[in-house]
């Protein structure tokens, strides 16, 4: 038996690094009462934490997603015979029953019964064969079909409380030592995720709980693998674009004169560009790239993973215009101010300057803006992969789903559930998102009245 | 005034050249043009001779910016450079890879564009100001309340679901207006009803709560306590004194793209089929046109500056305080 072997993508390490980031920023503030006031404003509202919590149970399904190993192959003759190429995910292991139940094309969900008509076997003429999946625990019994969903959707609304019971217990816990946080609304959001999640399990076992696409892949495990996408677009592109904007918008602002001149030059020519078309010209040259050095990339996830890159680099590039510009304006105020002076007066450098008595007070902006672009990211990525310059068209993302299913809306009856998932998946994605970032800026924006 | 537009003009010409640089690094210098023939024809099996071929059809087969083997002039001028970036300047862009004329076919697809943006944009401004107006009237109720969450939902959507959506419902289940389309004139009117309606839709999240913001900001003035005072009633203050001194902070967001309403919009025309500059660029992108995409950089940056400029010339007529000098 040999191992697996581990594959760490480019992606997967910033990913990490970004939450292991996040994490020492946590305890970092934890040592700051002014930033646990903030926090703690942000713990206190019901809506917060509720959109905080449906982000994290799409973080979780993100993180298991980049975790990434190639399986062993099978040995032969007792001796190891070297690694799959396909790279697997975590999130893959767990769900490999539905995504190695594929169909041959569409299927609508829940169907017993392929989505086109075929010519069948033994000259039965043309009709809707059965699915190879979907419902083939029935056998032949396809009366009792409806009767079998809501029996399995009652056990799977079971399972759910079932497992809700023990977090929501924990939860009540919680409450009684910090019993100034919106805990109740933590419960509820994982009542409702539990309730989804127990009958969508069960359900998946015997059906396609949202159908098949064009190539009989299940749509609910795409929806899933999509998660990973939107966020590392939503997370990574901050990330590069943040150290940067950082340093040039408080350079900028707390030195004036030439450097001012030339960073602000700089952004505004950036800026002067429209975002789209910067963007599709970045990506036209970052393809031909990619495509003239094929010998860079060991496996196709590696390829795609670099393209994943390169386009929040390019969004990172069009995107830390405004926050430079904001960051340039705070240090414009913040440096005429009397503590900056003293300590201008007590002969600290410049550069300590910026980074002991600037930095700190600028970070709220910073702070808004991450969380602000986040869902902005997110919808941009949806409307990239339909211009053909967003990610790679292998990569499942919510874009590459509504372009694929997009052509079939013309098809009578409709396909209409690869495009219903991948939308209402990114509703809730981008709603919780937007909703959490306003209560962040309530509480972190020391213009809003407490 | 004349002046200071001229010195602002002068001054938008550092910014046009860096958009120039910064085009032809990505387009002549990321890439060599060996590597976007290649591309072009098909990565395996090219020949050099295809190759070169290729690149002297187009006029790529110059060196980048200096070329030592001409005399005098031409040293700097018979370059890719020059040819391809300078000359933009004089709006001469050269062909497309279907041997049209950039310019001429830019100058015949701004019409549809404008036909879509213009509706959509003051239509969209009307929508949106009425309805923040509406919400800052009813502020701090349940009114308020369900008009906010409203927005952050809106907003939540994808822009492509309302396009998506609306084709299907109003073009394929109610057989009102044509699903795409264009016709020039007030032919046009059927094919242009549905993605000026779905544009103005799916902007009223972002806009509405913007501008809420900037009048519930305003609201809060001293002069607003000072007009109730003297018994006005809400409505007076809201359209008379809130809505003209929120003029500033709006017209900074809005005057700047007007003059890129030109561009149309990308995914709308692709999707409704009208064949504006939205469309000439995504088809562009599609067959990596590369002169088109880079004329298109060039032409929204140039107006881009041109909103700048319009900007700060509405501040006068809107705010007696500002004084161009």
């Amino acid at each position: 038996m040999t191992e697996l072997q581990i594959v760490l993508l480019w992606s997967d390490g910033l990913f990490f690094l970004l939450i292991g980031v996040a994490l020492a920023g946590g305890l970092w503030a934890r040592r700051h009462e002014h930033l646990c006031a903030s926090w703690r404003r942000v713990g206190q509202s019901p809506i917060g934490m509720a959109a905080a919590t449906v982000l994290l149970v799409f973080l979780l399904v993100g993180l298991l997603d980049s975790l990434h190993y190639r399986a062993p192959l099978p040995a032969q003759d007792g001796k190891p015979t070297g690694h799959a190429v396909e790279v697997t995910s975590a999130l893959d292991a767990l769900l490999s029953g539905i995504r190695s139940r594929t169909e041959k094309t569409y299927s609508a969900p829940l169907a017993t019964h392929l989505f086109a008509k075929e010519s069948l076997e033994n000259d039965q003429g043309r009709d809707f064969p059965r699915l190879r999946h979907g419902g083939s625990h029935l056998a032949d019994q396809l009366d009792g079909h409806e009767a079998d969903i809501v029996l399995t959707t009652l056990q799977g609304l079971g399972l759910g409380l079932v497992i809700w019971l023990p977090a929501a217990g924990l939860l009540l816990l919680a409450r009684r030592r910090s019993p100034q946080l919106a805990w109740n609304a933590v419960s509820v959001t994982l009542l409702a995720v539990a309730l989804l999640a127990g009958p969508a399990l069960l359900l998946s076992q015997g059906y396609h709980v949202l159908g098949t696409d064009k190539v009989g892949q299940d749509v609910l495990y795409l929806t899933l693998k999509s998660i990973r996408t939107g966020l590392l677009i939503g997370t990574l592109t901050t990330l590069i674009m943040l150290p940067a904007a950082v340093v040039l918008g408080i350079v900028a602002g707390y030195l004036g004169g030439w450097v001012d001149d030339l960073i602000q030059y700089l952004y505004t020519t950036l800026n002067s560009i429209p975002g789209v078309l910067l963007i599709a010209a970045s990506v036209l040259m970052m393809q031909v790239v990619i495509d003239t050095h094929p010998q860079w990339f060991a496996t196709a996830a590696e390829r795609a993973d670099a393209r994943l890159l390169a386009l929040c680099a390019i969004l990172g590039i069009t995107s830390w215009t405004s926050l430079c510009r904001l960051l340039r304006g705070e240090t414009l105020k913040l440096r005429e101010l009397d503590y900056v002076q003293a300590a201008r007066a007590f002969g600290v450098s410049q550069w300590r300057i910026m980074a002991r008595h600037i930095l700190p007070n600028v970070m709220h902006i910073v702070m808004i803006t991450i969380v602000m672009e986040f869902s902005s990211l997110v919808l941009a990525e949806a409307v990239l992969s339909y211009l053909d310059i967003g990610v790679d068209p292998n990569t499942v993302s919510f874009g590459t789903m509504i372009n694929n299913a997009r052509l079939e809306l013309a098809r009578d009856p409709m396909v209409w559930w690869s495009l219903a998932a991948a939308f209402s998946f990114m509703l809730v994605l981008v709603l919780a998102a937007n909703l959490f970032a306003d209560v962040v800026r309530d509480a972190f924006d020391p213009r809003v009245a407490k | 005034m004349l002046a200071y537009i001229l010195r602002r003009l002068l001054y938008a010409l550092p910014i046009l050249i860096g958009v120039n640089l910064i085009t032809f690094a990505l387009f002549f210098v990321v890439n060599s043009p060996d590597d976007m023939a290649r591309m072009q024809l098909g990565v395996k099996r090219v020949t050099p001779e295809a190759i070169q071929k290729w690149k002297a059809e187009r006029g790529y087969d110059k060196p980048l910016v200096w070329n030592s083997a001409a005399a005098g002039a031409a040293q700097a001028t018979d370059t890719i450079f020059f040819q391809k970036s300078l000359r933009m300047f004089s709006f001469d862009f050269g062909r497309a890879e279907d041997g049209r004329d950039i310019a001429r076919e830019i100058k015949s697809r701004m019409a549809p564009s404008l036909a879509v943006a213009v509706p959509t944009f003051i239509l969209g401004l009307f929508v949106t100001i009425s309805f923040a107006l509406l919400l800052v009237f009813f502020r701090a109720t349940y009114l308020d309340f369900a008009g906010v969450v409203f927005c952050v939902a809106m907003m939540s959507i994808s822009g492509l679901f309302y396009i998506i959506g609306g084709q299907w419902l109003v073009s394929k289940v109610w057989h009102l207006v044509p699903i795409s389309g264009y016709a020039p004139g007030l032919d046009g009117a059927k094919f242009l009803i549905l993605p000026v309606i779905i544009s103005v839709i799916a902007g009223i999240g972002a806009s509405t709560r913007m501008y809420r913001t900037i009048f519930l900001e305003e609201v809060g003035r001293e002069y607003v306590r000072t007009a109730r005072a003297l018994g006005l009633s809400e409505l007076a203050v809201l359209f008379r004194h809130v809505l003209r001194n929120a003029l500033i902070p709006i017209l900074t967001g809005v005057v700047v793209v007007i003059p890129t309403l030109f561009m149309g919009s990308l995914v709308i025309e692709s999707f409704f089929g009208i064949p504006g500059l939205g469309s000439y660029t995504i088809d562009a992108i599609r067959a990596q046109d590369f002169a088109v995409v880079r004329a298109m950089v060039f032409i929204g940056s140039l107006l881009y500056i041109v909103g700048l400029l319009l900007t700060d010339l509405s501040y006068t007529w809107v705010d007696p305080r500002v004084r161009l000098e």
